[in-house]
């Protein structure tokens, strides 16, 4: 099995200086990534606050079991990209292709499942608009609910889609032999960001699923 | 000793489209980015000559009413982000900064590429909107009027700043991770040049700020497509909220045009009193405490809007806040004059003329940030002529003067410095003919984006008018002499002006790689004192 | 003193003169220190201007007790700027218990006033001078905002809630009224006139016009309509809560939570009943949202303000402490 040899690009001393340079371009990302995700965090709050048993009665309408197995599976997926980033330490290729496959199989799921959800609400009427089906008074603040649901939850969908493509990317790669123990930044910098997408699920998923929910 | 070989450099280095459009050098894509600006700039300068023409007289008569609101949207959104934001960055940093920190190019630089190739792509949706019938929702997008009552290209419009926001995002994230790891030997942080301080500064608010406009954009969007009624106040929904978020970016965003032309003023007051920056490192630590602050006074937009007196008051309080920062680097600026041996080229003229225009725009600021007067004042022509003096006063000039600054290291050629001063002062004076009146006319209680008006008004309009033809006239003269200069300019050492600084320590164009061997530094920046004499 | 200089529009309100007042420091101190820099400037410029290529200037880099100076000098300049404006926007907020009260509802592209008594007009505003006069204002579609330069008074006007501004008009005459934020196509066709008249002229033009009934009266007969009135009945076994005497006071809710029954908690009240349930109360009342224009509201609002106590009578809000009063 080939390693890249420990080279660096053109505007780096060394391979030291790109890893960090590299590394810390991915941290900043990611804190932009979290404005981004902020901004729509901060829509919630605020209509939460005003609308508290709206919000409630409306999020009742999402299926709690389909958002835990996708909080599972999300959650694993995760794992296996840790497993993925640390077979590509090791240097061990087919460790490494099996977890990146598996992340994306997992990863895949988490979006066909949603995708179920989102059919189950177009069927059922619950798409905020023209064809809202339901009329009662808090009509308005569940709406709202919706609008946040599908707003956060597509954006969150469409980051996993662009995970998907990255970790194809590294698929690709990798079965080219490109890292190797003495390079597999990719590989480690996917990782961040896809944990980074796992994250902002977990917040999503009580705040979306669980409110006013008692055992 | 020269050699009858031409040198081989950044501009011919390599030949041909494709090596423009698929370079990775940053001096390169530079200038990618200037011609688009440029572009940009004169289409920003059209909507505002036709804006102009038709205040000439109180009735509406040289343009409709819906025309002339989509005039005054498109002047905004081509001027804010396609012009101001990018300029100095886009152009100025990309190009300097490597040269200025001793390195060879950004630590990205094909997403420097990519940065400008979203940059195109934004451009070209909004100006697509534009083409198939333009938008008429203010550059502000206000709710519910963008998303419910706005019959016209909001959503490919919201879809091209959006976009356009990405490649501030990029740009911003190149530069600090270039300048915190990609320093040459030796230049600590409070040995770095002003300039790079300044743009370290922006790129925080770059990637903090921008990411929130785009998602505050795309739910304007999204609203408008599908009816998610995020700020339909019929479901509840709350039009102050995205007045909340929007301002919660375009705040910070004015600083983000400004600093970088604080960073510019610095290096030419520096250079051409020929001696350090007086209180280097207050105005370093002023960029940074410009760019936190900013952060915090984005309601001071909404005084009028119904909020709490006491929400206002800390607005209003933080917003004096944000201004001293500012006030300190003037007067920094101001006393590094004193005692120094100074000269009076193009660069030092835009300067000299940034800080007396900058001075009275944010003066201007003040008279916004207390409660009582910014009741009156808001939402009229005083705060239109406010930042027209920072952004045209302020920023424009210091992005001139920067150009003329630094046209020798981007060209290897001189411009002609009598035209140069010529036109420094012609865009002085009908910059201050266009806009001082109107500090008077939003007094005097005349509204923003207002198509007719009553015939009292008329003649400071005019005035405004008569400076904006001038102003007109003194922005077409560099476009002209620039490019007269490419062919026929003095050919320019590396260091024409005998200034401080890495980037003036190779030749000028600069070889692709900028330098030859990485620099060790081991003096401050602006180290005129120890500079050997220069007998030209 | 100012009213006949060309940069000013006339002072014809109370606040007019201390907003001025409060300029001309600002004027002031930044005309100062702008000539400050700019004279800097140019005899720095002058003096120290390059003589020869082998000037060697002073090694000057910086001075702690300059930038302490002017740092806390702008920072002490700003705090009299700032408390100053932030003590004539508190008196802007808050109008006098025995304002006037008028009705505007914006939309594109006019002004609909409505007076209490029932006049109405579009795109003008009658008011006494002399009396203090709050305007309750809301917004048909987009965001407005009503200004008026001479009484130096603005304020936002929006969907779905109320805002409002007070002014005391102290000369008689006409002044422009201006719509302050974008609304659409006609946003500078969105003026009209402040007519402030000597007070008996304005009880005068207040009787004129085509006969209209006062905003109560409409508001009685809408309350009637719309049935209101079989919840709102006043009796013990009523199922909606007393509305005699009940505007300006505290409310208790379900959650616990007390809020002031201003005009914003009774229009919320009739739009959007679930929004808050008075404690003791069960959550059945109907919204009236699509029902009831904006118009409609102000009547309604007006109607329930009008509903006093008489001597002796049961008000409407927070149950007083046994033993109190």
């Amino acid at each position: 099995m080939s390693e890249r040899a420990a080279a660096s690009a053109h505007q780096f001393d060394d391979a030291e200086q790109q890893h960090d340079a590299s590394t810390l371009g991915m941290w900043v990302f990611l804190v932009t990534e979290i404005m981004f995700f902020a901004g729509m965090f901060t829509v919630y709050v605020a209509y939460r606050s005003l609308y508290p048993d709206g919000f409630a009665h409306a999020s009742h309408h999402l299926d709690v079991l389909l958002g835990t197995i996708n909080t599972t599976v999300l959650i694993t997926s995760s794992l296996t990209m840790a497993l993925a980033v640390h077979a590509a330490q090791l240097g061990r290729r087919r460790p490494l292709l099996i977890f990146l496959v598996l992340t994306m199989a997992l990863g895949s799921t988490f979006l066909v499942i949603k995708g179920f959800e989102y059919a189950h609400k177009f069927r059922e009427g619950l798409v905020p608009g023209p064809w809202f089906s339901y009329h009662g008074a808090d009509a308005g603040a569940q709406q709202l609910f919706l609008s946040i649901y599908f707003a956060m939850t597509g954006v969150h969908a469409a980051h996993m889609v662009i995970g998907l493509g990255v970790l194809g990317t590294l698929v690709w790669q990798a079965r080219r032999g490109r890292y190797g123990k003495s390079y597999y930044t990719p590989v480690e910098l996917s990782g961040l960001y896809w944990h980074f997408v796992d994250i902002v699920w977990i917040f999503l998923f009580p705040l979306l699923y669980l409110i006013g929910r008692h055992t | 000793m020269e050699s009858t070989q031409p040198r081989v450099h950044y501009l011919n280095a390599d030949y041909g489209i494709r090596s423009w459009l698929f370079t990775v050098d940053h001096k390169r894509i530079a200038l990618l980015y200037l011609g688009s600006i440029t572009v940009m700039f004169l289409l920003g300068g059209v909507f505002a000559g036709l804006i102009r023409l038709e205040l000439l007289t109180p009735a509406g008569d040289l343009v409709e009413a819906d025309t002339y609101n989509k005039l005054f949207t498109m002047h905004g959104i081509v001027m804010i982000f396609f012009f101001l934001i990018p300029s100095i960055p886009a152009v100025l940093g990309n190009f300097l900064i490597p040269m200025m920190i001793g390195a060879r190019d950004l630590a990205f630089p094909r997403l420097n590429l990519l940065s400008w190739y979203i940059y195109i792509i934004g451009a070209l949706f909004t100006l697509w909107a534009m083409l198939i019938g333009g938008v008429d929702t203010g550059w502000t997008f206000y709710t519910p009027f963008s998303t419910m009552a706005s019959n016209t290209n909001v959503i490919p419009t919201a879809l091209g700043i959006f976009i356009t926001g990405f490649s501030s995002i990029l740009t911003g994230l190149n530069f600090i991770v270039t300048i915190h790891r990609m320093r040459a030997p030796g230049l600590t942080w409070f040995r770095l040049p002003l300039f790079v301080w300044a743009h370290y500064a922006t790129s925080l608010i770059m990637i903090l700020g921008t990411p929130v406009v785009a998602i505050t954009i795309l739910l304007v969007g999204l609203e408008r497509a599908f009816h998610l009624g995020i700020f339909d106040p019929a479901l509840g929904g709350d039009p102050l909220l995205f007045q909340h978020l929007f301002w919660f970016y375009s705040h910070p965003a004015v600083y983000i045009m400004i600093l970088p032309g604080m960073g510019v003023i610095s290096e030419v007051i520096a250079c051409f009193s020929r001696k350090a920056i007086f209180g280097y490192s207050f105005v370093a630590i002023s960029s940074l405490a410009i760019a936190l602050l900013g952060f915090l006074v984005w309601a001071h937009h909404m005084f009028v809007t119904g909020m709490s007196v006491y929400a206002a008051m800390i607005f209003s309080f933080l917003s004096f806040a944000v201004a001293i920062p500012s006030a300190v680097k003037v007067f920094n600026w101001t006393a590094t004059l004193y005692e120094g041996s100074v000269s009076f080229q193009a660069p030092m003229l835009y300067a000299l003329g940034f800080i007396g225009l900058f001075t009275i725009g944010g003066l201007t600021g003040l008279f916004l940030a207390t409660l009582g007067l910014d009741v009156h004042v808001t939402d009229t022509y005083f705060v239109v002529a406010h930042f027209h003096y920072i952004m045209v006063g302020g920023a424009i000039m210091s992005y001139l003067g920067g150009m003329h600054f630094w046209w020798p290291k981007i060209t290897g050629r001189m411009y002609p410095e009598a035209w140069a001063k010529i036109a420094a002062v012609i865009v002085f004076l009908g910059f201050n003919l266009t806009f001082f009146p109107q500090f008077v006319l939003g007094y005097l209680g005349m509204p923003r984006r207002y198509h007719v008006y009553p015939a009292e008004f008329q003649v400071l309009n005019v005035m405004s008018t008569a400076g904006a033809s001038i102003l007109g006239i003194g922005y077409l003269l560099p476009l002209v002499y620039f490019i007269w200069s490419l062919r026929y300019g003095a050919v320019a050492t590396a260091n024409p002006w005998h200034a401080t600084g890495l980037e003036w320590e190779t030749p000028s164009p600069p070889p692709t790689e900028n330098f030859e061997r990485t620099p060790i530094v081991t003096q401050d920046a602006y180290a005129y004192d120890t500079q050997e004499v220069q007998v030209v | 003193m100012f009213s006949n200089l060309p940069f000013f529009p006339e002072q014809a309100s109370t606040v007019a003169q201390r907003v001025d007042a409060l300029y001309f420091f600002l004027i002031s101190v930044s005309g100062f220190f702008g000539i400050l820099i700019a004279v800097l400037l140019v005899y720095f410029a002058f003096k120290y201007r390059r003589r020869s290529e082998s000037d060697r200037p002073a090694a000057i880099h910086g001075s702690m007790a300059l930038e302490l100076t002017w740092t806390l000098i702008p920072f002490g300049l700003s705090m009299v700027m700032f408390f100053w404006g932030a003590s004539v926007y508190v008196s802007l907020a808050r109008p006098p218990d025995n304002a006037l009260q008028v009705f505007v509802v914006g939309k594109q592209w006019m002004w609909k006033i409505q007076h209490l008594e029932g006049r109405r007009e579009i795109n003008e505003l009658h008011v006494p001078v002399g009396r203090s006069v709050k305007l309750t204002m809301t917004s048909e579609d987009v965001i407005h905002s009503f200004y008026v330069p001479a009484f130096r008074v603005k304020a936002d006007v929006l969907p779905g809630r109320y805002t409002s501004l007070w002014f005391e008009a102290t000369k008689p005459g006409t002044y422009h009224l201006f719509c302050a934020e974008y609304c659409g196509t006609e946003h500078s066709g969105m003026i009209g006139h402040v007519v402030v008249m000597e007070p008996a002229e304005y009880q005068a033009w207040l009787s004129g016009g085509p006969p209209a009934a006062s905003l109560a009266t409409a508001g009685q007969a809408l309350f009637e309509q719309l049935g209101c009135i079989t919840c709102h009945r006043g009796d013990a076994g009523a199922r909606g809560p007393l509305l005699v005497g009940l505007v300006g006071k505290p409310v208790q809710l379900q959650s616990g939570e007390t809020v002031i029954a201003d005009e914003t908690y009774l229009r919320e009240s009739i739009l959007n009943p679930q929004a808050k349930i008075v404690a003791g109360f069960q959550p059945i009342m109907p919204t009236f949202k699509g029902l009831v224009s904006e118009e409609g509201l102000i009547q309604l609002i007006a109607y329930i303000k009008s509903l006093q106590p008489a001597d002796g009578e049961k008000a409407g809000g927070l149950p007083l402490a046994e033993g109190s009063h």
